[in-house]
């Protein structure tokens, strides 16, 4: 067990160095932020003495080092387009961002569980085959598209539900939450039901595999001979075998999550994270794309290590396995 | 009695018969084959050539679709802000996009297949590191990868330099975001390949490795390359689309689905609906078709599932 959570770990730091070292190459030799903060005018003199007091002029490995300390400490630098420290301005747009997907996410798991249950149990209801074509189309369709349909219906012809930003927001401390104003739980429904479907069919139809799976097995069959009822079944033996797999693809798909936030963000002009990434890209502002490539690259490194671990805690099996062959 | 041509022997094979079996498939194979021949005759068989400055007419801006009360019978799904005719410009759209999503893929494949040969064929170091980095990758989101890589370049390339090849670039990165797939199916299919008795006699006869790769694994480990090739162009073509939505994808002279979208999207409000929806359309109905095909595909050249 510690073997293994040591080797995890230690892939993760090499991962998450690995993605320092692109942030940092990208924040470094991409333009000259010498350039950058002196502007117009300036004499040979300042630019020397600049570089000197940036540390520009130390060996590779010392400003890696200094970069890498920096950004643990939350310093990321000064952006370009906004000139204000990307550590304060990612802190401002978080919360939009976690709000999104958490709501996503959960919306995700509690239509899509049921239904894959559905799906698995009435294999050939009319019911059952509506909701895997749906399914399908629903993995076929990009999510920029159902946001922009969302919006031609609910915003534009029936005009029932905002199609932009957040509404209003309320601050608590540093968070500022949208879950406490009606207009911020509108402006909510649409971004959320357009990030959900993705993960929702996916986690629809994992369920459905599994749920399928598990029933054919001997405890199932002996469970009905012993003539227990179906409810105690399906839900107490045949749902439960069937969370484990659940969970580990839950807790990657958020992953997912934050990478169609991106897309969602942008089409609702949603003020989160991604938004501001995809107006970083297309301004060249350096800083703020570093740092938002690290951080991605630390939720991932994070969610994957938990995933890991928790597989390992919730399947007895694999310690066996495992165990017996680290024995000899 | 003389062999059977290819051809027949073809026509009476398990997958063709399992083919013409199921007619969701032919529809989704026609479908896909109208959208492969459109794209290809885009400049001969459209009404209009869309991107031609000569034979744009302001007047037109903003026609509505034809069978509209306002619509104009010149032009079928309408036309767009500057006057072009939307059906045109979706076939020259579908033809970017299929580029994109067809060369994606084929450079995904080719680095797929190089890496996942030699990490089966050699194995050692060289695997480990080649599966371990595939691994990593497969954890995050092919779209994200691409949209950072993308990103990326744009910002390191210079400005002028990047329009001229931001095609490339695309492929480049919907490509990179695709690779560890076909690796790692490869490598499953070699380890296996490789212990049979051809591969054996080869190697004993003294063939140089990357001949028996190439010459005698490789043709015995395309069935699942296949299958994942043709369910990663649907994935490349919807990555395109996406990246071009977003405003970092293919140059705005060159627009594919996604960039249509987005330029209609900016007219949603106003009314002009269909410069948005038509495409939009179009887009799913490609993409539906292809990853149909390649579920039958996956099926059909898999014989447990039967």
């Amino acid at each position: 067990m510690i073997a293994f959570v040591v080797q995890r770990l230690l892939q993760s730091v090499l991962v998450m160095l690995a993605v320092a070292f692109i942030s940092f190459a990208l924040f470094r030799y991409i333009g000259d932020p010498v350039l950058i903060m002196l502007g117009q005018d300036f004499t040979r003199e300042q630019y020397e003495m600049l570089v000197r007091d940036l540390g520009l002029d130390q060996p590779f490995y010392v400003q890696f080092a200094k970069f890498v300390v920096s950004a643990v400490q939350g310093e990321f630098g000064i952006s370009y387009r906004l000139a204000r420290p990307v550590a304060q301005l990612i802190a401002e747009r978080l919360p939009a961002t976690l709000e999104l997907s958490m709501m996503a996410a959960l919306l995700a798991l509690t239509i899509g569980v049921p239904m894959g249950v559905y799906t698995g149990l009435r294999r050939d209801s009319w019911l059952s085959r509506f909701f895997l074509t749906i399914s399908l189309v629903g993995v076929s369709l990009p999510t920029f598209l159902i946001g922009i349909l969302l919006i031609l219906v609910f915003a534009v012809q029936l005009g029932v539900l905002p199609s932009f930003g957040r509404g209003d927001v309320v601050r608590l401390g540093s968070w500022s939450t949208g879950f406490l104003t009606t207009s911020g739980l509108k402006a909510l429904v649409l971004p959320a039901v357009t990030l959900c479907l993705f993960q929702l069919t996916l986690i629809m139809r994992l369920v459905r595999s599994e749920m399928l799976e598990v029933l054919r097995t001997d405890y199932i069959k002996f469970a009905r001979a012993r003539g227990l009822q179906n409810r105690a079944i399906n839900f107490g033996h045949a749902l439960k075998n069937t969370l484990v797999p659940v969970i580990t693809i839950t807790g990657l798909q958020i992953g997912g999550i934050i990478a169609f936030a991106i897309v969602t963000e942008t089409v609702f002009q949603w003020p989160g994270m991604g938004l501001l990434f995809i107006q970083s890209v297309n301004n060249a502002d350096v800083p703020v794309m570093a740092a938002y490539l690290l951080l991605v690259g630390f939720f991932f490194v994070v969610i994957n290590l938990v995933v890991d671990l928790l597989y390992y805690v919730v399947d007895p099996r694999l310690r066996i396995d495992r165990g017996a062959a680290s024995g000899h | 009695m003389a062999a059977p041509s290819a051809l027949a022997r073809m026509l009476d094979s398990d997958v063709f018969h399992s083919f013409r079996r199921n007619p969701v498939v032919v529809v989704s194979a026609v479908v896909t084959s109208v959208f492969v021949l459109a794209a290809l005759l885009a400049p001969w068989i459209t009404p209009y050539h869309p991107y031609d400055l000569a034979s744009l007419d302001l007047n037109d801006a903003f026609t509505p679709p034809a069978w509209t009360g306002e619509g104009s019978r010149r032009f079928l799904l309408g036309t767009d802000d500057q006057g072009r005719d939307v059906l045109s410009t979706i076939v020259f759209g579908a033809r970017v996009s299929l580029l994109v999503g067809f060369c994606a893929v084929l450079f995904a494949m080719t680095v797929g297949i190089t890496l996942g040969l030699v990490s089966g064929y050699v194995g050692g170091a060289v695997e480990s590191v080649i599966m371990r980095v595939a691994d990593v990758q497969l954890t995050f989101p092919g779209i994200l990868i691409a949209l950072l890589i993308d990103g990326l370049a744009r910002t390191a390339l210079p400005r002028d330099l990047h329009s001229e090849i931001a095609l490339y670039v695309v492929i480049f990165a919907i490509g990179i975001a695709n690779w560890p797939q076909f690796a790692r199916t490869v490598r499953g299919s070699t380890l296996v390949e490789k212990s049979k008795e051809y591969v054996q006699a080869a190697r004993v006869i003294g063939l140089h490795p990357g001949l028996i790769m190439l010459r005698h694994v490789l043709p015995n480990v395309m069935g699942p390359v296949l299958v994942i090739a043709t369910l990663s162009l649907g994935f490349a073509i919807l990555a395109e689309a996406t990246l071009s939505f977003l405003g970092v994808g293919v140059p705005p002279t060159r627009p594919s689905l996604g960039t249509l979208i987005r330029v209609g999207n900016d007219f949603l409000f106003s009314g002009e609906w269909w410069m948005t929806i038509f495409p939009g359309a179009a887009l799913i109905v490609l993409v539906l078709a292809v990853n149909l095909l390649g579920d039958w595909l996956r099926d059909a050249l898999n014989p447990k599932l039967r």
